[in-house]
């Protein structure tokens, strides 16, 4: 049980930088960008080469990163320039990589069993594994925050929020979504980068569904957090990302759920729906009920006066 | 300081809709002039605007700004130049960004956008200074989002916004008419003020004509894509609105019809 709630934080940890990621296009832009399924394995498979050919595990992460931010800035300019519908950039881009990953691997998967990865040195000791990913993952949710409060962040938050007013203000709308989706997709390639070396391979559909998940983690956090500031809601969707983990970890302990490994993303889907639904709902009972006890107060006070 | 030379906008041309929204337009102004545009529905005046800001691009004609043309250039470079206030409250400023980020963003208006922070104390103490001049206690909610303020509060944000950089022209576009009166008596107030004590040069368009004697020192009258009377200042300071109505008929050859109208 412990054994599978450490894991589940560790996974929680690695996959909270494609949360992160997520949580640029989909909340700050506002641009529900699905080249993440693409880049995600663009991450691993980048790293997973270069390591597997003698490579520094950090400097393969690194590339892996320019990988994402490279992918990311082609659904950008595919949107902004090409004047291309948003969702549709992002599905272009996201088939163009399944076979520019293969290219980039030389074939549908690679092996880093035996290799030297940012794992090695720490793997036999969970605590100085989590320790380590918690430390990366929390300095890279700091360096974003940073940016996000720069003029250069403000920018690219006001473009997701209201882009005529940065506009009128000089703001250049068009670069600041590219360089929001590039990072975004940056963050993504890092993410699937570290499950690579985590799980000792890559492969080209280890990216599908990632969307998903990714969204999921963003709601869960902000429904145990909320959403106060940049700061708070980067914070929220990092415990997002891991508290999805544990979710998926007890499920699959639950032997009556019979659950099978490959149930996983409709498990992910359904978690996204009930947390988007449930607000939806919520919101209709409340005005329904608001609406039924102002009116009775009305009716009462008429009666009052002797009624109409 | 600004100047626009023949400039002719079509909608949908060559179509059943093909609407005339600017038909040759000359118009030149001075520095430090504070110019009042009236005009009837359709008559063209936010039209004006948006090609002035690089929203729309003339058909024919060309936008000058200090003796340079700027036709070329879109919107967000224009900025440079250009400080705006829109007749949506909601257009002007993030919502859900605070005030004092809102600032920062203004702050940068037409400069690069670096890695240096937004809010530097030095830049919040600015703000602060800045939002006192509006009287409305938001110096104390520099955290506060913007999203949080009633439409008055964002509408003179937004005008503290579009002028405290000192902008080489000012554009408003009817930025009280989704007020209610009082507020919009509040925003027409800080509107002079300001302009007076940074002489801006304004083009300001209104839907109350008693707002449009009374500011400025020149009037404009637009009709059907025309400009078809420019009032200067010695002839403004004693017109009155039945006047101005009256002078509006006699040129354009109908009555005033603006369904906002305020007559003062
Ligand atoms: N995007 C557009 N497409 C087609 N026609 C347009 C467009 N924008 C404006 N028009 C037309 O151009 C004409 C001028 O419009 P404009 O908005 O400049 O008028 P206005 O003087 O600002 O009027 P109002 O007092 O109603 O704000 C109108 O007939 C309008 O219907
Ligand atoms: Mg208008």
């Amino acid at each position: 049980m412990f054994q599978s709630l450490t894991g589940a934080v560790e996974l929680g940890l690695m996959y909270a930088l494609l949360a992160l990621g997520v949580y640029i296009t989909f909340r700050i832009l506002d641009f529900p960008d699905l080249t993440v399924d693409g880049s995600f394995a663009t991450g691993g498979a980048i790293a997973a080469v270069m390591i597997s050919h003698g490579y520094e595990a950090w400097i393969a992460t690194l590339a892996a990163f320019a990988g994402g931010l490279a992918a990311g800035a082609c659904t950008g300019l595919l949107h902004t320039k090409g004047k291309i519908n948003g969702l549709l950039s992002g599905i272009l881009m996201m088939i163009a990589l399944y076979s520019i990953n293969i290219r980039i691997m030389g074939k549908p998967n690679v092996s880093l069993i035996n290799a030297d990865t940012l794992f090695s040195p720490i793997d036999s000791v969970t605590w100085k594994y989590i320790l380590v990913l918690a430390i990366v993952v929390f300095a890279i949710k700091l360096l974003l925050d940073a940016f996000l409060h720069t003029d250069k962040g403000l920018a690219l938050r006001a473009t997701g929020d209201n882009n005529r007013m940065i506009r009128s203000f000089g703001g250049n709308t068009d670069n600041a979504t590219i360089l929001g989706i590039s990072l975004s997709n940056g963050l993504v390639a890092i993410s699937g980068a570290l499950i690579a070396q985590d799980s000792g391979f890559a492969d080209v559909t280890m990216g599908v569904g990632m969307i998903v998940i990714g969204l999921a983690s963003v709601i869960i956090g902000e429904a145990i957090l909320g959403t106060r500031g940049v700061f708070w809601t980067t914070f929220a969707v990092v415990i997002g990302s891991i508290v999805y983990r544990i979710v998926l970890a007890l499920a699959y302990r639950a032997e009556w759920l019979k659950l099978k490994s490959t149930d996983l993303k409709l498990i992910t889907a359904l978690i996204v729906i009930v947390a988007l639904v449930i607000p939806t709902i919520r919101r209709h009972y409340k005005q329904k009920s608001n609406a039924r006890k102002r009116t009775a107060e009305l009716a009462v006070s008429a009666r009052g006066k002797g009624g109409i | 300081m600004l100047e626009l030379n023949h400039v002719s906008k079509l909608f949908n041309p060559g179509t059943p809709d093909e609407k005339i929204a600017l038909i040759d337009i000359q118009l030149k102004l001075n520095p430090g002039d504070f110019v009042t545009v009236i005009g009837s529905n359709g008559a063209g005046k936010s039209t004006l605007m948006n090609i002035i800001s690089g929203v729309l691009k003339p058909d024919l004609g060309d936008v000058k700004i200090g003796g340079t043309s700027i036709s070329h250039l879109p919107e967000f470079q224009r900025s440079r130049w250009i400080g705006r206030v829109f007749q949506d409250p909601m257009a002007g400023t993030a919502p859900t960004m605070t005030i004092e980020e809102n600032l920062a963003m203004a702050y940068r208006r037409g400069k690069p956008r670096g890695l240096s922070w937004g809010v530097s104390a030095a830049r919040r103490k600015l703000f602060r200074e800045q939002l006192q001049r509006l009287g409305l206690g938001l110096e104390n909610r520099l955290k506060a989002k913007v999203g949080l303020l009633s439409g008055g509060e964002r509408q003179a944000l937004s005008l503290l916004m579009a002028t405290f950089t000192k902008p080489d022209i000012l554009l408003l576009d009817e930025h009280t008419a989704a007020l209610d009166p009082a507020r919009a008596e509040l925003i027409t107030r800080l509107t002079e003020s300001i302009v007076r004590e940074m002489k801006l040069t304004t083009l300001m368009v209104t839907h109350n004509m008693e707002q449009a004697i009374r500011l400025g020192n020149r009037l404009i009258m637009m009709d059907k894509g025309r400009i078809i009377l420019d009032i200067p200042e010695n002839r403004k300071r004693d017109l009155t609105v039945p006047q101005l109505l009256a002078e509006f008929e006699r040129i354009s050859g109908h009555k005033l019809a603006d369904d906002r109208v305020v007559l003062g």
